[in-house]
């Protein structure tokens, strides 16, 4: 190997391993989640007995959210159905399309999506419209009567 | 396919032949290894500008919040405290390099003429590093930044005529605050990086407009730049690579606590380049303190500038330049000198000049051991949050809130039964500590209420210890306690730390008559009792 190319084949072994050093960690950086985050802890929404079987309710409940450096304490809502005496589905208020906020609309019995007229049946599969997944569910507990509420699982 | 591709964006841009006469630009066959440190300062500044902005990406720019989000970056996210350590080593290593690179332009002569325009802008970019570093510093918003800061824009606000101009500019007329710290980020992303970038470009398109500067004797003919200085470069980079990696990784980078303005105790100091600054103050006292803090550094800029015009002679070889070599061992002894005496004078702050001994300077030096106690407890119990202008509890300055030391105790114990409807918690002291807190209200008036802020930490606990060790059995302190053993004031003028610090271990090994029993203090209580007794006035 004569000089020039030890000179070049230096030049761009060093800066090639220089960028892999510096955008390897860098991606690793902004990418992988946070260390030690805590799960979101299960917080009292309703009481059951509140509810009427099948008649979803657009339910509002405070809790605690780890978001980056903070925690914040914020406003979140649920729209529960009771299914039976003890059972209820909790479901994320926002339409597996593009996250607008739906509603149950009383007279066709199901749940729609004002911005691209999605439908959902009570138990979330969908009916109509662009919407690709039927709806996402919290995780819930019951505790006697009352309604607790985890994490958003994905539909 | 690839030709095709550089020759179509060549047609439109030029920029293979741009890139082309920058690599294959003639250099002097003297250059080499001398000349590297430019391109590393060029590609520090580059690495500090990507780490910045990594940072930036998960960094809260306000007070309330950047403590908080950098610690967030350091603890929690992958490679958060790597992207801190590069900046942060990332800094010192960049003024470790252009000083560096300014002393090999310096040694050689390559400011002479045509480059004297090159060197001023080189001057400035001096500047403007140590402003990153200024403005950087205040950042993370621990204590170290906080009084660090505190102390800088002081400093600055004490320049002649345009002092108070500068402290407003810099939003610390007052305090330190939002208004500082927003305006120190700004400076450091908005105006600094751009500013630094275009003056990098104009120095660097004035190299190549004169080309690298030629040896006073050529022997080689010229060569081109690439690829044998490129690689020389390159290797310069790479090795400054690995250093700034390895500090990044194995060297600690400070985060102290959240920065707290009643924190009294802390001792500010500046980053280590800025030490020198910082130990030249202390040179000139009093009314002279401004040849230290603007009049010296001020003909040291100037002096810098205007080098190439002091230096007018044909350009020497530089075995020769003695008079250069000269000038800069005599400014790097001078530097070393103060940055060392910085570094050994500070671990031990707590020792006061003896020449303040002679009389009584701060009011707490006047005050008797109880007393100074007393202000510890004052504050440990944080009677100033009510006991203060515009709060709910009364002035307790003003004389007619003075009463006797066993009312005081009485109210300290049971308020409510003292006065009725007071809204004072009582205090859960011993009656000993009480006593200490009477004895020092007693002492209160509006002309030496500063002793509540202003008292050192260390004489407050060292005054603690020396309460609750009794000491005043048998010394005397500013007229208060028994006379069996020697009194204590201005001991320090006749004992030296170590050994009073042995005496406490082992009293009759230093004076072998002596009654004292001996005192196995904890070492944080050693250093604060007897930096209190070294402060204690000659009577």
């Amino acid at each position: 190997m004569d000089r020039r190319t030890f000179q070049l084949g230096s030049i761009f072994g060093l800066w090639a391993l220089m960028g892999a050093a510096m955008t390897t960690p860098a991606l690793i950086y902004l990418l992988f989640p946070p260390k030690a985050r805590k799960k979101t802890d299960f917080v009292e929404a309703t009481d059951l007995k509140e509810l009427t079987v099948n008649a979803p309710e657009e339910v509002v409940f405070r809790r605690n959210r780890a978001d980056g450096w903070k925690v914040t304490s914020e406003k979140t809502s649920a729209w529960v159905v009771k299914t039976a005496a003890n059972q209820a589905i909790a479901f994320a208020p926002s339409c597996t399309h593009l996250g607008c906020a739906f509603h149950w609309d009383e007279r066709k019995k199901e749940f729609i999506c004002p911005c691209h007229a999605s439908g959902f049946s009570a138990d979330g599969k969908v009916l109509s419209g662009p919407a690709p997944r039927a709806l996402d569910r919290y995780q819930i507990k019951v505790e006697g009567t009352k309604l607790l509420i985890g994490e958003v699982v994905k539909g | 396919m690839i030709r095709n591709i550089v020759d179509w964006l060549e047609e439109r841009t030029g920029i293979e032949t741009a890139i082309r006469s920058f690599l294959y630009e003639e250099i002097p066959g003297s250059s080499g290894w001398h000349q590297v440190f430019g391109s590393i300062a060029t590609f520090l500044f580059m690495l500090q500008a990507f780490t910045g902005i990594m940072l930036a990406f998960n960094y809260a720019p306000t007070p309330g919040e950047a403590y908080n989000s950098l610690k967030y970056i350091m603890m929690e996210l992958t490679g958060g405290s790597l992207m801190r350590g590069l900046h942060h080593w990332g800094s010192s290593m960049m003024i470790v390099v252009v000083v560096l690179h300014m002393c090999q332009v310096f040694l050689w002569g390559a400011y002479k003429k045509p480059r004297e325009a090159t060197w001023i802008l080189g001057v400035v970019l001096l500047l403007l590093t140590l402003a990153f570093g200024l403005t950087g510093y205040l950042l993370p918003w621990d204590n170290r930044a906080y009084w660090g800061t505190v102390v800088t824009t002081k400093i600055a606000a004490s320049a002649p005529l345009m002092g108070p101009y500068i402290e407003h500019l810099m939003g610390s007329d007052g305090s330190i605050g939002v208004v500082t710290f927003t305006r120190f980020y700004a400076a450091h992303v908005l105006l600094l990086p751009p500013l630094t970038m275009i003056l990098i470009a104009l120095h660097i398109f004035l190299v190549r407009k004169h080309g690298v500067a030629p040896a006073a004797i050529e022997t080689l003919p010229p060569k081109k730049f690439y690829p044998g200085q490129v690689y020389i470069d390159t290797v310069g980079i790479f090795a400054s690579f690995v250093l700034l990696f390895v500090l990044a990784v194995a060297a600690k980078v400070p985060l102290e606590r959240l920065a707290d303005p009643t924190d009294t105790s802390y001792i500010p100091k500046p980053d280590w380049y800025f030490l020198f600054l910082y130990e030249l103050l202390k040179v000139f006292p009093g009314s002279l303190e401004i040849l230290g803090s603007f009049i010296l550094p001020g003909l040291a800029v100037l002096g810098l500038f205007l080098v190439p015009f002091l230096d007018r002679q044909k350009l020497a070889r530089l075995r020769q330049r003695t008079v250069a070599f000269g000038v800069l061992i005599l400014a790097a002894m001078l530097w070393t000198g103060l940055t060392v005496k910085a570094v050994v004078d500070s671990p031990k702050p707590l020792e006061l000049n003896t020449e303040l001994l002679d009389a009584p300077q701060l009011p707490w030096q006047e005050m008797t051991p109880e007393e100074v106690a007393g202000i510890g407890y004052y504050r440990k119990e944080n009677c100033a949050g009510c006991h203060s202008p515009g709060k709910i509890g009364p002035d307790l300055t003003r004389p007619t809130a003075r009463k006797t030391a066993a009312w005081m105790i009485e109210h300290f114990k049971h308020p409510q039964d003292v006065v009725p409807g007071s809204a004072m918690p009582p205090i859960r002291l011993n009656d000993s500590q009480l006593n200490t807190l009477a004895a020092f209200l007693l002492q209160l008036t509006p002309q030496n209420a500063s002793v509540i802020e202003s008292t050192p930490a260390f004489a407050v606990d060292g005054a603690i210890l020396y309460q609750k060790q009794q000491c005043g059995g048998c010394h005397v302190v500013n007229g208060s306690g028994q006379k069996l053993g020697p009194g204590l004031n201005g001991v320090a003028l006749r004992r030296s730390k170590n050994w009073i610090q042995e005496n406490f271990l082992n009293p009759q090994k230093m004076s072998p008559d002596s009654p004292m029993p001996p005192y196995k203090f904890k070492p944080k209580d050693m250093e604060a009792i007897t930096s209190y007794l070294l402060a204690l006035p000659k009577v």
